[in-house]
């Protein structure tokens, strides 16, 4: 092997890994990855991707069948479900990564320090953790809502610190098993600090669990934010997410089922995509897990 | 096995006591003083303010209030609603059984379909079967549980005319939101299951019981079942605890009137006191259902007592 590789080798090495990377998905993982992508597109420029403005009310338009002018139809307002289901990506997947972050921002230090450090650090996290998440599922988010409030931005705190236990969790079992090995033993023989050992040795290694539990996350956060906005307790009207486009539709699905169904069936088909890619991922990265 | 149940006694007690104390805390948790945040929005003279302060005894010491908050739980005193003014304990006892009820039934369902589909799609595994399960269950992993009720009441009540919409006086009612709650938890089980099963198939003693001629039945109901369930236990009281957060949403979609959908009404409404007893009661059936199935678990399973 060559000892000095150029810069450019080294970055086209990179780049080299994600096409087998890719070749290994399954056809569904890899209709999904399109899938995350195509809806992701509106995270950028709605303003381009969208019909119609998605919050104007047209009195004229109300109740309008999918047709040619609108495509998904109008609801109880006459405003365009596509244009709305444009924007409402914006919000559900803005409210999905941001929530997944925090919760990584949370999980990740307190993770590594309770791992790490073991002792009475981790004795209190744990019992913290253990605490915290004996408010299941949804109930944590509901509990952080109620303190500060409805609406979008905190919705997205409320799911953030909602998950964080859980990661918490996996963060310190990855940590846990990564300690006991004979590298970190090398770094502390060789005096390296516990700082540098948990940055460049620790770290690295739990983030391929971290990568799946992240990913997963995302689909729950998804599903927690947009019931929070079918709740009520999230996004507020006339701001644009699928869980509030569901609700809104909700006294109309006898006839009018077009103002449900495609906000509901846009949010199964993103969270089914990302569970699939999660499942992929898990199998490539770490095969334990399965 | 004494030590065992003791020490997990204990630490469910120290969770039950954390629980109470973030419920507790969750009023002065709020930006602002507490005892205007129990008038909520309306316009209140500051006199008035004060009064309740000093009957709720919100101008005392933190620990003082807690001690008094731990005093009247244990008694089951938990506060009046303020819109009604009801004692919260009484609407949690209206509410408890219609929550209790669609929660023991989703989980009856999820347990019964999720090992029994776990089983069918282990015992054919990579046939259409096996693929149709694994689909079923993907959806109901993925479809937030909102989307999955009004798919139900649209099919089945809409079109078909076979279940109520809403309410729930008879068990006609209960058919859709416990299917609807159930899916989701049954999805996870069934894929514990099948994988699990997959496993134990896979192992020595599975190998010598088709070699002394065991029947492919007794072999999945006899030999592999009992070690492949070992785990779905502690899952199925996780599940237990998703289950009773989801009865949140299900409730609010079929208009049951639980203790999820008093906890939603009262946090819109900003009715402190409600919102605690509501948490308070989820959170605490949730520790509770935990704590039984480890206790099952330690004692079905000995390397976890001495684990």
């Amino acid at each position: 092997m060559a000892i000095a590789l150029s810069r450019t080798q080294m970055q086209r090495g990179r780049w080299s890994r994600v096409v087998p990377f890719l070749q290994r998905l399954s056809p569904a993982a890899k209709l999904s990855l399109v899938i995350v992508f195509c809806l992701s597109l509106p995270l950028i420029a709605p303003r381009w991707l969208a019909p119609y403005d998605p919050t104007a009310v047209a009195p004229s338009e109300i109740f309008q069948p999918p047709s040619a002018r609108h495509w998904l139809g109008t609801d109880q307002f006459g405003r365009d479900i596509l244009s709305r289901l444009i924007y409402g990506a914006r919000n559900s997947l803005t409210l999905g990564l941001v929530s997944v972050s925090l919760s990584v921002l949370i999980s990740v230090p307190l993770g590594l320090a309770a791992g790490y450090y073991r002792g009475p650090l981790d004795a209190v996290t744990m019992r913290v953790v253990d605490i915290v998440m004996a408010f299941p599922g949804i109930l944590l988010a509901l509990v952080v809502i109620a303190i500060l409030g409805p609406g979008l931005t905190n919705a997205m705190i409320a799911v953030g610190i909602g998950e964080a236990p859980a990661y918490t969790r996996v963060v310190r079992g990855s940590t846990l098993v990564v300690r006991e090995q004979s590298y970190i033993e090398a770094a502390r023989a060789i005096g390296t600090r516990d700082y540098r050992i948990i940055k460049d040795y620790v770290f690295p290694n739990v983030i391929q669990a971290l990568i799946v539990i992240a990913t997963v996350g995302f689909a729950v956060a998804i599903v927690i934010g947009s019931s929070l906005g079918f709740l009520g307790l999230g996004a507020q009207p006339p701001a644009a997410e699928w869980g509030t486009m569901v609700s809104d539709g909700r006294n109309y699905l006898r006839t009018e089922w077009w103002i449900s169904a495609f906000p509901g069936a846009t949010i199964g088909m993103v969270v089914l995509a990302i569970n699939v890619l999660g499942d992929a991922l898990r199998d490539i990265l770490d095969p334990r897990l399965r | 096995m004494v030590r065992f149940i003791l020490h997990r006694v204990l630490q469910s007690i120290l969770v039950v006591f954390g629980v109470l104390v973030i419920v507790f805390l969750m009023v002065h948790l709020v930006p602002g003083d507490p005892a205007q945040v129990l008038f909520g929005d309306a316009p209140v003279p500051k006199a008035q303010v004060e009064e309740v302060r000093h009957a709720l005894g919100l101008d005392q010491p933190l620990p003082f209030q807690l001690a008094r908050y731990l005093h009247g739980a244990a008694r089951g005193d938990l506060g009046r609603s303020l819109k009604t003014d009801r004692p919260v304990a009484s609407d949690l006892a209206r509410a408890i059984p219609s929550t209790a009820e669609l929660a023991i039934a989703a989980m009856a369902l999820a347990v019964a379909g999720g090992v029994f589909f776990g089983i069918v799609s282990a015992s054919s595994r990579n046939t259409w079967l096996d693929s149709g399960v694994s689909i079923l269950a993907l959806l109901g992993i993925s479809f937030p549980t909102f989307w999955t009720g009004l798919l139900l009441i649209w099919l089945f009540s809409v079109r078909l005319e076979w279940f109520p919409i809403t309410g729930q006086h008879s068990l006609r009612h209960l058919v859709l939101p416990a299917v609807t709650l159930g899916w989701y938890a049954g999805a996870i089980l069934a894929r514990l299951v099948r994988s699990g099963m997959l496993e134990v198939l896979g192992q020595d003693y599975i190998r010598t019981a088709w070699a002394k001629g065991v029947t492919k039945r007794r072999i999945l109901a006899w030999h592999a079942l009992r070690n492949g369930l070992i785990p779905v236990i502690t899952v199925a009281s996780v599940q237990f605890g998703t289950l009773l957060g989801g009865a949140v949403v299900v409730e609010t979609v079929f208009a049951r009137d639980g203790v999820g959908r008093m906890l939603v009404l009262a946090i819109l409404q900003k009715d402190f006191p409600e919102v605690q007893g509501a948490v308070l009661i989820l959170a605490l059936a949730y520790s509770f259902s935990n704590l039984l199935a480890d206790l099952f678990y330690g004692f079905i399973d000995p390397r976890v007592r001495y684990g």
